[in-house]
């Protein structure tokens, strides 16, 4: 099966810092990949890499089989991405962000869709309100909406639970796991909470200071670091024991 | 490299929809302008009550300088504000990962600037009419269109350029957005002929497309025809300008992209 992303042996240095050390990763189709690392270890800087808004120095990076620097518009019509970190326009409805998104993705019938994705993430009763004026969790439903108006294909998941409670972070871990599971999607998962990363994740990359430390289904890298969870091999990593 | 037309069209909506709900957004559209005209046009009024003939022509010129300054300002604002948009509201990168190509965005920015100039045109004109018996297109006839062009034209390379410097020095670079239209200007012989410079001042002066403009205004007033001189030269320059800037714009969009600020945009 043609992986949806091959990134190999990528270097990023910014000026003289090395924020990526030979990097590789891939994800096959259906697979959930859990990119682990604490801050500042280069998860970031691996997605922008990966979704074309940052240039590698060294390494090549294929997605979909298409060069992410000059085909990025045709590759990003097949995948989407959502970061706690960025924000939908919070001077928008609801609707009008999904109807502005829509637009750019080219979506066919895109009424019915954005009514099919506002009624799935329970936004439906918000659909004239602001992005501004909703709680981080009903942003973060908003914000995957988004991400599955052009039916992609692959998935980028930048801490996506990453300001929300518990319950919140639970009910978007459920959503997301039976939409993967029904349209059998490639993502790519950042995240801090390990429990997390357990839960949702059939394969982790960890990363510490560019460099991959530790590869493997959550289960073979526990045996591997002799640890009782993720967050025991977490800490292992990051203090190099 | 091809542009969709329906992605550019979905930026223009999404600017469009700012001024849906909010009426001050709106309304700034026209406050300064109508403020400008207004000071601008009582002095035209006070200067009337002379009745010198060289101060009656010296009025029209005023008015009809202050509404084409405008023109270029607000068209060099439409590109720059609504890509500093995206930056406020942590939208860039939404935008960047969609399938919206960079030239594509840019594009919805001239537009929306371009129908923001269209209306702020439209209202100064009509109130220059009423308030001080002003008639922008009998005054100059319909060859306000070909000038109207050529000043849209150096405002989008304007505001290619000061989009660029935001993507390079982001928010520190925001004062140039207002800052740099007047820098050019004292340049442009906007409200004095060219002449009135200083010789060195006016051979940078010659380089500024606008110069042409407002020199080719001031001919049309006095001779009721347009040189086409003046004309030949603002488009010749603006076609540098605009290429300059969009080489410049590329260029600041690549070395973001290589530096990791592209991926920073309105989040530092």
């Amino acid at each position: 099966m043609q992986p949806l992303i091959t990134a190999s042996n990528i270097t990023k240095y910014y000026d003289q810092t090395l924020a990526l050390d030979d990097f590789s990763l891939s994800i096959q189709p259906g697979e959930i990949v859990g990119l682990l690392g604490p801050n500042g270890a280069g998860k970031t800087t691996a997605i922008h890499i990966l979704v074309g808004l940052l240039t590698p120095t060294q390494g090549t990076v294929r997605v979909f089989d298409m060069d992410p620097f000059t085909q990025r518009s045709d590759i990003a019509m097949r995948l989407n991405f959502s970061s706690a970190y960025t924000s939908l326009p919070t001077n928008l409805t609801v609707s009008e962000n999904m109807n502005i998104f829509a637009r750019l993705y080219n979506v066919q019938n895109h009424k019915e869709k954005i009514n099919a994705l506002l009624d799935e993430f329970d936004l439906t009763r918000f659909r004239k309100q602001l992005a501004g004026a909703l709680s981080s969790g009903e942003r973060t439903r908003l914000n995957l909406a988004k991400c599955l108006l052009n039916d992609p294909q692959l998935l980028l998941l930048d801490e996506p639970t990453a300001s929300l409670d518990p319950e919140k972070a639970e009910m978007i871990r459920a959503k997301l796991l039976s939409i993967q599971k029904k349209r059998q999607l490639g993502i790519l998962y950042t995240s801090h909470n390990m429990h997390e990363v357990e839960q949702v994740c059939s394969r982790i990359q960890f990363i510490h200071h560019g460099k991959t430390r530790a590869v493997g289904t959550p289960a073979e890298v526990l045996i591997q670091f002799q640890s009782k969870n993720l967050e025991e091999v977490f800490i292992k990593l990051v203090r190099g024991e | 490299m091809t542009l969709s037309l329906k992605r550019i069209s979905a930026m223009f909506l999404r600017y469009l929809y700012l001024h849906k709900r909010s009426l001050p957004r709106t309304l700034e559209v026209i406050f300064w302008p109508v403020m400008e005209l207004l000071v601008w046009g009582f002095l035209v009024m006070y200067l009337r009550s002379f009745e010198l003939s060289t101060v009656s022509t010296a009025v029209v010129f005023l008015i009809n300088a202050m509404i084409f300054w405008d023109i270029l300002y607000r068209s060099q604002q439409g590109v720059t504000i609504s890509f500093v948009e995206e930056i406020w509201t942590q939208n860039v990168i939404n935008l960047l990962v969609s399938p919206l190509k960079i030239w594509e965005w840019i594009a919805s920015t001239f537009l929306y600037g371009m129908l923001k100039t269209i209306v702020i045109t439209c209202v100064l004109a009509i109130l220059a009419y009423f308030l001080y018996a002003f008639d922008l297109v009998g005054s100059i006839g319909l060859l306000v269109i070909p000038l109207v062009f050529q000043l849209l034209l150096f405002g989008w390379a304007v505001g290619m350029i000061t989009s660029g410097l935001m993507i390079r020095f982001g928010h520190s670079a925001e004062a140039l957005i207002w800052g740099v239209p007047y820098l050019i200007m004292p340049l442009s012989a906007i409200y004095y002929p060219l002449d009135v410079l200083p010789v060195p001042l006016q051979v940078i002066s010659r380089c500024i497309p606008t110069t042409y403009v407002f020199e080719g205004m001031r001919a049309i007033h006095r001779t009721g025809t347009m040189e086409m001189n003046y004309f030949v030269w603002a488009m010749a320059l603006n076609l540098i300008y605009f290429v300059v800037a969009s080489f410049f714009f590329a260029t600041m969009y690549h070395h973001a992209q290589k530096t990791g600020r592209l991926g920073k945009l309105g989040l530092d």
